[in-house]
């Protein structure tokens, strides 16, 4: 019964699992050459998810390297679970974003929710007290019954983990598109908060210490479905194992206040959670990183079911557990701790100095790998590229005005990509925590304080994918200058961000063009406007029956407030002068108004004149932070009619303006999409215009605020009540019953 | 032993799980669904081996903590051992 | 005065209930454990926070209703003792039979995370004084259980005795069935125990307290409560 080697598959056996288990002939072999022999059960699905594209990231790599990580107040670059900034007085902000696409389209309301719990562990793990979450949702046609219940279930599942959690949902930001209808995207960040000086990393050191295991018990959850069609695997062949994973939220709330306690005393040498590939990735990536090896005997490991053999246990993607390096002699400290949360606690195993993963159960060797190959000899793959096909830009000229200015508004703000999203967030406790200062829909950033800080930190996400599926390169450009941007809009100095890059196939050159473009437009920007990357995820293979996703280079970002009274939002007060800041062409091509109104889907999208962006954001910035602002909203989706109504609708306060310049056809000049532009609201715009003149930066009296109404010359109008109506009735009519 | 409580709202208590349920059934065309209560079973293992005994702990855990009074009745039955 | 806020494995809102008391006191409120069975002595008022207690898994409160510090709160009330419970808190009294009635689910079967406005009921309680009778004041909501539920003669009987506290009304103080949203019977947002030293309700005045936040609509119910025990002291 016992062995003190790993007893190896039968050979043809252990190829064709191989190859189930995802591996590539020759990834296999290489399997082969490290090991010497035919790997167990064990090692084999240890291989294979540590080789997987979700771990070991084989074929984004080459390109993510492109992009720019440092800068002077990054404290931990993109390789740990989150990244990490400084903010100032001594406090770092810990974040990261991560796709649970998959997931959430089997199972919408538990896929969304252990998505949310997943990135939450990433940055407490840290040793961050999460202090906000938000998300970017990519749903497909709103429309049919069957995305209803897709959108109804993510909904509910992000407020769900995330209400009980007391993690306030503070942002975040939806499209709708059929390109999504077989594969939703659900891409969910937290951002926390930590002592600058105690940040936790996941490197292992210290030959003996012990390895702890603590959090919620271990079940044969989200064990990959093809190794449970074999039934060789399991002697007690019961019902069909649980693939789908199945969140706690009330066990992560109590691992959350339980880690956090014992990260206040220094027991721990390292920490990580156990994410996708559960265990496996966890005691791989830690010893890995520290140089060590580590000795596992999963006997002790917590069960919740009985019978599990090693190879479950290795791979279950049990939910709410964590890996701990503690220092020695501090193991019954810990315990304690955890006891009195009521969570499990026990050390499963023991640093060494071998290099390998050795792993035991039942009195047997299961596997015993050297762990530098199976890092550092990970496929890495530099497939194949096509450029997308560049583009006509749409002369706006030449495209007809079908519907008039201001039924072409009413249509907008009613469509689904900019319709009202109060149906969702109404769902989402935004306040718990007391510190949220703008929540979703005051402001273009959220906008959260620290506890017993004046300083507080803006937030947002962002991605125009239809503009990526146009030009990858400026749609990724355009994605990482709008996050930038809509800091830019509350008053915040951007900081950083985090990337989710959702994308198709990758094995098709097209795809992984749209991929390296993305990331080539991306680090222009990231470049340009000083906001590197520190922490991201990729997503690929989104795509059914051959059909791909929109890419969507989904970004985070962060920035920082000294002091939260200087933010400000959207909402439009009465008897103020509206300014333009940005110049305007009336760039028509991927607008929403071209899509909603002409009915065509075509054209290069905006570009990004990076040089632009930085002096117009820069100059807004200095004038909110002066306290000469009332409200200030960036033009985006819909353009800069839309822009207005939207400040107008949150007021609750109308606006007369003034005519487009001549040259520009009206339709252009409301609904163009030309990127770094913001509205400003001031009592008096004239010192705004002559300090925008000296600086070099395109500005416009646009209008004053006032009376209830949207006032347009020649004489048009329409009453911001009406556009509120349409604005706030859509999604509630399409979600049913509500 | 194995019991089985099953945890109702009481009558004349708002049910809106159930009456959503009944709804979504006449849209999927059901006809003829009456009311329709949405409860909860809760499903024990006792050490006790005899019936009477197991009866008797399972109504006080119900009265307890598994049903609140106020709104819910209970009903427990005790499984085949 | 001196002020506890009980901490059960899922209370999520003791720090935000922390910093409301902190404002109106100028100390930070003790933390009291789930699993204490006594109170510190000289605690003039035991706070049950908003939250998930026991992830709400069986019903909204019913396992944190049952902890060995619920007795010590029980006691504390008994004796006189001051006893705020909000949203969670609020479901926790009602299961512990402090308050009468019980929490059901939402009526729209969502949670509800929005502004809701309320209508101070009385205004000569010790959580009240500072408002004036009438007055209607702006709170956020934050639940999926909150749809207040008792038999008609509990409810006339509240009613009758003056011990709806705050009642969910339109911003000019209308207790119309579309301010209501979370369907509770007779719009009821909080009631008093008929000492008048046991109040709970659903929506979070500690959320409105700091104008740098959001407002200080929900300031006079913590200034009131500071004023009673000043007074007294």
């Amino acid at each position: 019964m016992t062995a003190d080697a790993p007893i190896p598959l039968d050979a043809d056996r252990a190829t064709q699992l191989a190859a189930e288990f995802g591996l590539k002939p020759e990834e296999y072999d290489r399997v082969l050459g490290i090991l010497g022999r035919v790997p167990s059960l064990t090692e084999l699905g240890l291989f294979s998810v540590m080789w997987s594209e979700h771990c070991s990231y084989k074929s984004s790599r080459v390109w993510l390297r492109e992009l720019p990580t440092r800068a002077p107040w990054v404290i931990q670059g993109p390789g740990e679970n989150a990244g990490v900034i400084d903010i100032g007085e001594g406090l770092a902000a810990v974040f990261k974003m991560e796709s649970h696409n998959h997931p959430s389209f089997i199972e919408p309301y538990q896929g969304a929710a252990t998505g949310v719990g997943g990135i939450l562990r990433d940055v407490f793990t840290m040793g961050a007290r999460p202090i906000a979450n938000l998300n970017a949702l990519r749903f497909g046609d709103p429309a049919v019954p069957r995305m209803q219940r897709i959108i109804d279930g993510v909904v509910r599942g992000i407020g769900g983990y995330g209400n009980c959690v007391g993690v306030p949902t503070v942002g975040g930001e939806v499209n709708f598109h059929p390109a999504f209808d077989g594969n939703p995207l659900v891409n969910a960040m937290t951002v926390g908060i930590a002592r600058s000086d105690r940040i936790f990393t996941a490197a292992a050191t210290g030959t003996g210490n012990p390895v702890v295991y603590v959090g919620s018990k271990t079940g044969r959850d989200g064990i990959h479905g093809a190794t449970m069609a074999s039934a060789e695997f399991s002697a007690d062949s019961e019902e069909k194992r649980p693939t789908v994973q199945i969140g706690d939220p009330f066990a992560e709330k109590l691992l959350i206040e339980a880690c956090l306690e014992l990260m206040a005393t220094d027991a721990i040498v390292a920490i990580q959670d156990m994410g996708a590939a559960g265990l496996t990735s966890s005691s791989v990536e830690m010893a890995g990183k520290g140089g060590m090896g580590i000795d596992l005997v999963l006997d002790a490991v917590p069960q919740r079911e009985t019978g599990m053999t090693a190879y479950e246990m290795m791979l279950s993607e049990s939910q709410e557990r964590m890996l701990m390096i503690l220092k020695p002699g501090r193991e019954a400290a810990a315990e304690a701790i955890f006891t009195k949360w009521e969570l499990d606690f026990a050390v499963i195993g023991r640093l060494t100095d071998t290099g390998r993963i050795v792993i035991r159960h039942r009195g047997a060797v299961e596997a015993d790998i050297p762990l530098a190959p199976l890092e550092s000899e990970a496929p890495l793959y530099r497939r194949p590229t096509a450029e997308t096909p560049k583009q006509p830009v749409i002369d706006a000229a030449a495209v007809p005005d079908p519907l008039g200015i201001t039924a072409a508004l009413e249509r907008l703000v009613a469509c689904p990509d900019l319709c009202s999203r109060r149906w969702i967030w109404d769902q989402y406790d935004s306040m718990v925590g007391g510190q949220t200062a703008r929540r979703p829909g005051a402001a273009d950033a959220a906008v959260v304080r620290i506890e017993d800080h004046r300083r507080a930190l803006a937030m947002t996400t962002d991605c125009t994918p239809r503009y990526c599926q146009a030009d990858p390169e400026e749609g990724g450009r355009q994605a990482v200058a709008e996050a930038w941007r809509n800091l830019t809009a509350v008053g915040a100095r951007p900081l950083a961000i985090t990337d989710n890059m959702n994308f198709g196939n990758p094995e098709k050159p097209e795809i992984m063009g749209q991929f390296a473009a993305a990331v080539r437009g991306m680090a222009s920007a990231c470049l340009a406007l000083d906001f590197p990357v520190v922490s991201g995820n990729v997503s690929l293979y989104n795509e059914t029956e051959g059909r791909a996703i929109l890419p969507t280079p989904a970004i985070g970002g962060v920035g920082v407030l000294e002091d939260v009274v200087q933010a400000v939002g959207l909402a439009l007060p009465a008897g103020c002068d509206l300014v333009l800041v940005g110049e305007t062409h009336g760039w028509l091509g991927q607008s929403l108004w071209l899509r909603e109104v002409a009915g065509r889907e075509e054209g290069a999208p905006p570009p990004v004149d990076l040089a632009a962006e930085r002096r117009n954001g820069d100059f807004v910035r200095t004038r909110i932070l002066a306290g000469e602002v009332r409200a200030c909203h960036d033009c985006a989706d819909g353009g800069l009619l839309v822009t207005v109504a939207e400040m107008a609708m949150a007021g609750g306060i109308g606006a007369t303006l003034a005519a487009p310049p001549p040259g520009i056809p009206p339709h252009a000049w409301w609904f163009g999409e030309d990127q770094s532009r913001y509205v400003l609201a001031l009592p008096d715009a004239a010192p705004l215009l002559a300090a925008a003149r000296a600086a070099g930066v395109p500005a416009l009296r646009l209008g004053r605020s006032g009376g209830g109404a949207l006032v347009l010359p020649p004489g048009e109008s329409i009453s911001v009540g009406a556009l509120s109506a349409a604005h706030e009735a859509t999604l509630p009519a399409l979600m049913m019953g509500d | 032993m194995k019991v089985r409580v099953t945890v109702m709202p009481k009558a004349g208590v708002l049910d809106p799980q159930g009456k959503a349920i009944g709804q979504a059934l006449g849209s999927l065309g059901f006809a003829g669904v009456g009311e329709v209560r949405a409860g909860k079973v809760i499903e024990l293992e006792l050490a006790e081996t005899d019936p009477a005994s197991a009866q008797a702990a399972a109504e006080e855990m119900a009265r307890r903590l598994l049903a609140n009074t106020v709104i819910e009745s209970f009903r427990v039955e005790v499984l085949a051992p | 005065m001196k002020a506890g806020i009980v901490v059960f494995p899922g209370t999520n809102r003791e720090r935000d209930m922390a910093l409301a008391l902190a404002r109106v006191t100028g100390r930070r409120p003790d933390m009291l454990w789930h699993r204490d069975a006594d109170l510190p002595p000289g605690l003039d008022l035991v706070v049950l926070a908003g939250g998930f207690s026991y992830g709400d898994y069986l019903r909204c409160g019913a396992m944190a209703a049952r902890s060995p510090i619920m007795r010590a709160v029980r006691t504390h009330a008994a004796r006189g003792g001051h006893v705020l419970g909000v949203c969670n808190g609020f479901q926790i009294l009602c299961e512990a039979g402090m308050l009468p009635g019980a929490l059901l689910r939402n009526a729209s079967l969502r949670f509800l995370s929005m502004d809701c406005h309320m209508r101070v009921e009385r205004a000569d309680t010790p959580f009240t004084h500072r408002f004036q009778r009438g007055a209607v004041f702006r709170a956020t909501m934050a639940h999926g259980d909150g749809n207040y539920f008792a038999d008609a003669a509990t409810l006339d009987r509240l009613e009758g005795e003056g011990l709806v506290a705050l009642r969910y009304t339109t911003p000019d103080g209308q207790a119309t069935e579309a301010a209501n949203r979370n369907g509770a019977a007779r719009g009821i947002a909080g009631i008093l125990s008929p000492s008048l030293r046991v109040l709970g309700l659903m929506p979070h005045p500690e959320n409105q307290v700091d104008p740098e936040i959001d407002g200080t609509d929900g300031l006079p119910l913590f200034e009131s409560l500071a004023g009673s025990f000043a007074a007294a002291a």
